[in-house]
């Protein structure tokens, strides 16, 4: 009984600390969000501390932002093109891994996996020398390769990972009940994986969305939504980025809601 | 028939992502590969096989510096992140009693990797600055009394960025890791007599490593391709190697030498993923 009483007193101790560490590790996670979005309503144009008064004036000004709005529907027609490609070529990219035994198979998942680690200016420098190379006019359409490219690694991991969950046993049954393997495919694996579809191509949709490296090197005279605050901070730091900022972080909120409902039906 | 359509259905779901490997990552990683060994003749470049760029990447002391400060950032933040993952990974895993906390808590670090990257990095820009947050709190609490510039455009501010902007990326395959282990093996160390931190030493730590060795490759490889920190908050001696191909390809006008430092970088990316892979690998078939 005796020597219980130290124990209990070190790990009564033990979680104080690890608490005191999670709580201050999600001060510096979040904090810095808070003071984005306090900062966009605060109506000095300087970036100080006490915060000076309440104003919706930075958030005004977006509306009235020409460049910034086609900069944001650029930002759109991109992310949507690149999700979609880098579906249509990493959903097979996951079958096949799953399914198949080929040569090179090692050397195949190996190349599409690179790009999540490979940084993305790597992706971008060698795809505007094939272009430049070819003579392809940089426009918002090679960022939109560039970007599939790049997210392709993102769309495999998510798709396969659910695929290697899956029980054979579903597919063998309906080859069994005569099902060819188109209609297995339509009727049995993509219901099954359609959930890690929706997550892996909003989260495609996301990174494209704020994509810099690639978008740099493959952009011709069109800028997307980060490229633009990009070339404006190049002039300083300014209340109008804090409130476009905050409005983006309100869309990732959304975002990050939605793909927890699309994607947890299916796990249960 | 239905042979050939099976073969025509494998086609495809081979051939579309072969396709696109062949056409938009090796046809391109070749023609960079071309253009490192040409030679620059201003105005252009001159089609040539020799090692000349390489060679000034690694004895240029310019050059040298640039890629020895590239690897101690992309180390610090990888270590930096390390500290701060495990630790929370482990109370998620170990201590975090309630389940409902603890897919809050793990939903709240990797959340912000659905926030733009690019704020991520800025409001950091907007911390840490000489007229930033930071210097004018510590100015109107009345710690400092004029504006401090040790904070931005400085290493330190690289890697508290970098560290801030990758470390979910630690956190995930760590917690991963974590979760595999079964609660009976440390139980089992116990009942042997082992106290709490010789089992955490002895069982759970070496059964974590592959997670370890997964987020140190993601971390160390994104910070160390990083291009937008060094931007933002690095400063005029904070050029990182993305920085300075950025340049060769712009202003500078050096296709062959950038080609050459991104090759570099490709290299240095493909040895660590294959050096982790074959950890990752080993923890799987050593394991149990």
């Amino acid at each position: 009984m005796a020597n219980r009483n130290p124990n209990l007193l070190s790990r009564y101790g033990a979680d104080t600390a690890f608490m005191t560490f999670v709580a201050a590790l999600m001060a510096f996670l979040y904090v810095p969000i808070w003071v984005l979005i306090a900062f966009s309503f605060n109506s000095s144009r300087s970036l100080t501390w006490p915060l000076s008064g309440f104003t919706f004036e930075w958030y005004e000004k977006l509306w009235n932002n020409g460049d910034l709005l086609t900069a944001i529907g650029n930002s759109f027609y991109v992310a949507s093109g690149a999700t979609v490609l880098t579906l249509i070529v990493g959903v097979p990219a996951a079958l096949a891994l799953h399914k198949f035994h080929f040569p090179g198979k090692v050397i195949f998942r190996r190349m599409i996996l690179l790009p999540i680690t490979l940084p993305g200016i790597v992706t971008g420098i060698s795809m505007l020398n094939m272009f430049r190379l070819f003579g392809f006019q940089l426009s918002l359409e090679t960022v939109i390769l560039g970007h599939a490219t790049a997210l392709l690694g993102v769309v495999v991991t998510q798709v396969f990972a659910r695929l290697q969950r899956l029980p054979k046993s579903l597919e063998e049954a309906a080859f069994d009940l005569g099902a060819g393997p188109w209609r297995s495919f339509i009727d049995i694996t993509l219901p099954n994986i359609r959930s890690a579809i929706i997550g892996a191509g909003l989260l495609s949709f996301v990174l494209s969305f704020d994509e810099i490296p690639v978008t740099f090197f493959l952009t011709g005279r069109d800028n997307t939504l980060p490229m633009y605050i990009y070339s404006t901070l190049r002039r300083g730091v300014t209340p109008e980025i804090n409130a476009v900022g905050s409005i983006i972080v309100l869309m990732s909120l959304v975002l990050i809601i939605v793909s927890v409902i699309a994607t947890r039906d299916r796990n249960k | 028939m239905t042979l050939i359509r099976r073969n025509l259905a494998g086609a495809l779901i081979l051939g579309i992502p072969f396709l696109w490997i062949a056409l938009f990552m090796l046809l391109p990683y070749g023609i960079i590969v071309t253009y490192s060994f040409w030679i620059k003749t201003y105005p252009t470049f001159k089609p040539a096989f020799q090692f000349g760029n390489y060679l000034t990447l690694f004895t240029d002391p310019q050059y040298l510096q640039v890629m020895l400060r590239t690897l101690k950032i992309a180390l610090l933040v990888s270590l930096c992140s390390f500290l701060l993952a495990y630790p929370f990974a482990f109370y998620l895993v170990f201590r975090c009693k309630s389940a409902a906390l603890r897919t809050w808590l793990y939903m709240a670090v990797i959340a912000p990797l659905w926030v733009s990257y690019l704020l991520r990095a800025y409001v950091w820009k907007t911390i840490l600055g000489t007229e930033g947050i930071l210097n004018s709190f510590l100015m109107s609490v009345g710690i400092i009394d004029q504006p401090s510039d040790i904070f931005l455009y400085n290493q330190f501010a690289m890697v508290v960025t970098l560290t801030y902007i990758f470390i979910p990326f630690m956190v995930m395959p760590i917690y991963t890791a974590l979760e595999k282990i079964p609660l009976n093996l440390t139980e089992a160390s116990a009942d042997l007599g082992m106290g709490p931190w010789r089992s955490f030493w002895h069982v759970t730590l070496p059964l974590s490593l592959p997670g370890v060795a997964a987020g140190f490759t993601l971390t160390f490889c994104l910070s160390f391709g990083d291009f937008v920190a060094p931007f933002l908050v690095g400063g005029p001696d904070g050029n990182l190697m993305a920085n300075v191909i950025a340049t060769q390809f712009g202003a500078a006008l050096n296709w062959p030498l950038g080609s050459a430092l991104a090759i570099v970088m490709l290299v240095v990316v493909l040895s660590i993923v294959s050096m982790s892979d074959r950890l990752e690998r080993k923890g799987a078939a050593g394991g149990f």
